[in-house]
């Protein structure tokens, strides 16, 4: 089957490998008909995230068709399904707190000592996102094998919604729902949140959903700051505004409520702090560029709270822990818990409550989820977000 | 300030494995997974130690001899088959196991793994293994027939057996059965299990 994997650095490509197969009991093969680029994937392409290894097939976020099924799956063959991308037993402890991208039993034995060593803990497995997490094959391909396939895939019983309208429920959504959730909003507060990206679109949306009365989102892409304004947020660009005094001044001198981190250990921009952080990261005397978190921290008013969907993978260096500390601050964040917001999510997209395909940008072949990378690292005004659809041809090479 | 020390006894009550003055290569090695199902379940399989074929790695065969006995295969080093003796020396049903090499094995070694009650996490099985001492010919041996160091092993052998009684499979990440048997060896665990 054609794949796209992953060879290095900015080395993306589309290779021919074996197809998937049934290996275990409660496994199911999906042919893919949709998948995205995430900004997660991002950062393996730009090497970020370590354990990653040539050849490795890539993609966390995807739909498709069941083609094979194990013994024990309870799916049937022909049914359309959104796979969430931690991959989750539904019987550990973990998973019967519903803390799903927690499960313990996804991520092989083998492969628990490196998380155990780096972070305390073995990770959960992970679909197309590196060794640490499993080292799963992930969905930018044409066949996939999910396992735990009776748990984890929700079924869309309605051929009449197009993938397009259910796809981002693999990730995206329940990340930008997840986040605002763990803002905790009231009603009548003042949200800000950093990046938007389609985490953070979709995170200005539920937060409006969840009550916010007022949602400030910050970037410095004209055309991203344009789709949360559609949203009703005030929009702030780094390039032209001070971001702490301008949400100083816009909450009367008490700051935000709430701040979400919908960006992670990427940040742009040509802070001061940015910049010595990008001459650590790349002379490894730190693994992360945590600008936006510590901005957060900073802003958010005393007794707030800080929600930080952004992936961060190692270690940073300046974490304002005293601001945080004096200023009573809570922080909650995580992998999201993408099983438990899957039907709530997908009512709320049935019912029209929730506008889910509005970031979609482009729709490409798989053959062109290379050049999909490139645009998406590179162009990330227009390339809002990229759908790659396996069964469609590439455009570029008519 | 006399006073006071009555109250603290000479060593705290952390767990062995977490003593500061034990050398890394010790012949004692201590490891716990929660798994959730209840103890008596768990006890169960443990007890028929023909199950643990399944989730312990360097483990080729177990055999019942009778009730208490079992007969040991490990594949050794140079494709040569170490085996021995296992017999169970004390047992509390839902509790405890202890067990012992018979007389005279190539690689003696001795256990106890507990089963505690946790509630609705289901049961703490912590294992006890006690062996050799390395260094020597047997221990050298020892080292080999973990495949890597023996605490590592332990505590992916006691994980798998978590995998296999919560969700009845053991976890996989390969694509397909060629790449299954590069990463977890030809010996592989789904082989074992058919
Ligand atoms: N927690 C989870 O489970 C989960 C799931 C999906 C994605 N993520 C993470 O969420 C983050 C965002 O994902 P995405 O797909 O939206 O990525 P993206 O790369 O498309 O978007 C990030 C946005 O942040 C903006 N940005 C960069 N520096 C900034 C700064 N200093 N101030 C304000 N904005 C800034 C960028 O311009 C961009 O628009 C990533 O870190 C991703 O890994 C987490
Ligand atoms: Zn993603
Ligand atoms: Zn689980």
């Amino acid at each position: 089957m054609k794949a796209i994997t992953w060879h290095g650095k900015h080395d993306v490509r589309l290779d021919s490998v074996d197809d998937p197969e049934i290996l275990n009991p409660r496994d199911a093969i999906i042919r893919v008909t949709s998948t995205a680029i995430c900004g997660s994937d991002l950062h393996l392409y730009d090497g970020y995230v370590p354990t990653m290894e040539k050849g490795d097939v890539l993609g966390h976020e995807f739909m498709g068709e069941v083609v094979e099924i194990g013994p024990k799956s309870t799916l049937k063959v022909g049914q359309r399904v959104v796979v969430p991308f931690p991959i989750a037993c539904g019987s550990c402890y973990h998973c019967s707190k519903q803390q799903y991208s927690g499960c313990e039993n996804a991520n092989p034995a083998d492969t628990q000592d490196i998380g155990r060593e780096g972070m305390g803990m073995p990770m959960s497995g992970i679909f197309g996102y590196s060794h640490m997490t499993g080292g799963y094959s992930g969905g930018q391909a044409e066949y996939v094998r999910v396992p735990f396939s009776d748990f984890g895939p929700l079924v869309i019983p309605d051929d009449s919604i197009e993938d397009d309208k259910v796809l981002f429920l693999s990730d995206i959504l329940p990340t930008g729902w997840m986040a605002a959730e763990n803002a905790e909003i009231e009603p009548g507060d003042t949200v800000a949140v950093w990046g938007c990206g389609p985490v953070g679109l979709f995170a200005v949306q539920s937060a409006f959903l969840m009550g916010a009365e007022r949602v400030i989102a910050i970037d410095h892409f004209p055309h991203r700051l344009a789709l949360a304004k559609q949203f009703g947020a005030e929009v702030l660009n780094y390039e032209q505004s001070k971001i702490y005094e301008a949400l100083w001044d816009m909450t009367g001198g008490i700051g935000p409520d709430a701040t979400i981190d919908c960006v992670g250990l990427e940040s742009h921009g040509a802070f001061a702090d940015n910049i010595w952080d990008q001459i650590k990261v790349s002379t490894f005397m730190a693994t992360d560029r945590p600008h936006v978190i510590r901005q957060a921290i900073m802003a958010t008013r005393k007794g707030g709270r800080v929600s930080m969907p952004g992936v961060y993978a190692g270690f940073v260096d300046k974490f304002p822990l005293g601001a945080f500390m004096e200023k009573g601050l809570t922080l909650k964040t995580g992998q999201t818990h993408v099983h438990k917001y899957l039907r709530p999510l997908y009512t709320a997209i049935a019912e029209g409550k929730i506008d889910s395909t509005f970031l979609i940008s482009h729709r490409m072949g798989l053959d062109e989820g290379p050049e999909g990378y490139k645009h998406f690292k590179e162009e990330q005004d227009t390339y809002t977000k990229i759908v790659l659809k396996p069964g469609m041809a590439a455009t570029t090479a008519a | 300030m006399g006073q006071q020390e009555q109250f603290m006894p000479e060593r705290d009550d952390a767990p062995v494995t977490a003593a500061k003055d034990l050398d890394s290569d010790r012949a004692l090695l201590a490891e716990a997974v929660t798994i959730n199902r209840d103890p008596d379940d768990v006890y169960a399989f443990w007890r028929d130690p023909t199950n643990l074929v399944q989730v312990m790695e360097n483990v080729a065969a177990i055999e019942r001899i009778d009730d208490r006995r079992s007969r040991w295969t490990v594949k050794g080093p140079g494709g040569k088959d170490v085996c021995w003796v296992s017999v169970i020396t004390h047992d509390v049903p839902g509790e405890e196991l202890t067990w012992q090499s018979e007389e005279g094995a190539q690689v003696a070694n001795s256990g106890k793994v507990e089963f505690r009650d946790a509630g609705p996490r289901g049961t703490v099985v912590r294992a006890v293994i006690a062996y050799d001492p390395p260094g020597g010919a047997i221990g050298q041996l020892i080292a080999k027939l973990f495949q890597r160091e023996p605490r590592i092993q332990t505590r992916r052998d006691l994980h798998r057996l978590k995998q296999f009684l919560e969700t009845g499979e053991l976890a996989t990440s390969a694509r397909n059965r060629r790449i299954h048997e590069e990463r977890y060896g030809d010996e592989s665990q789904a082989e074992k299990q058919a």
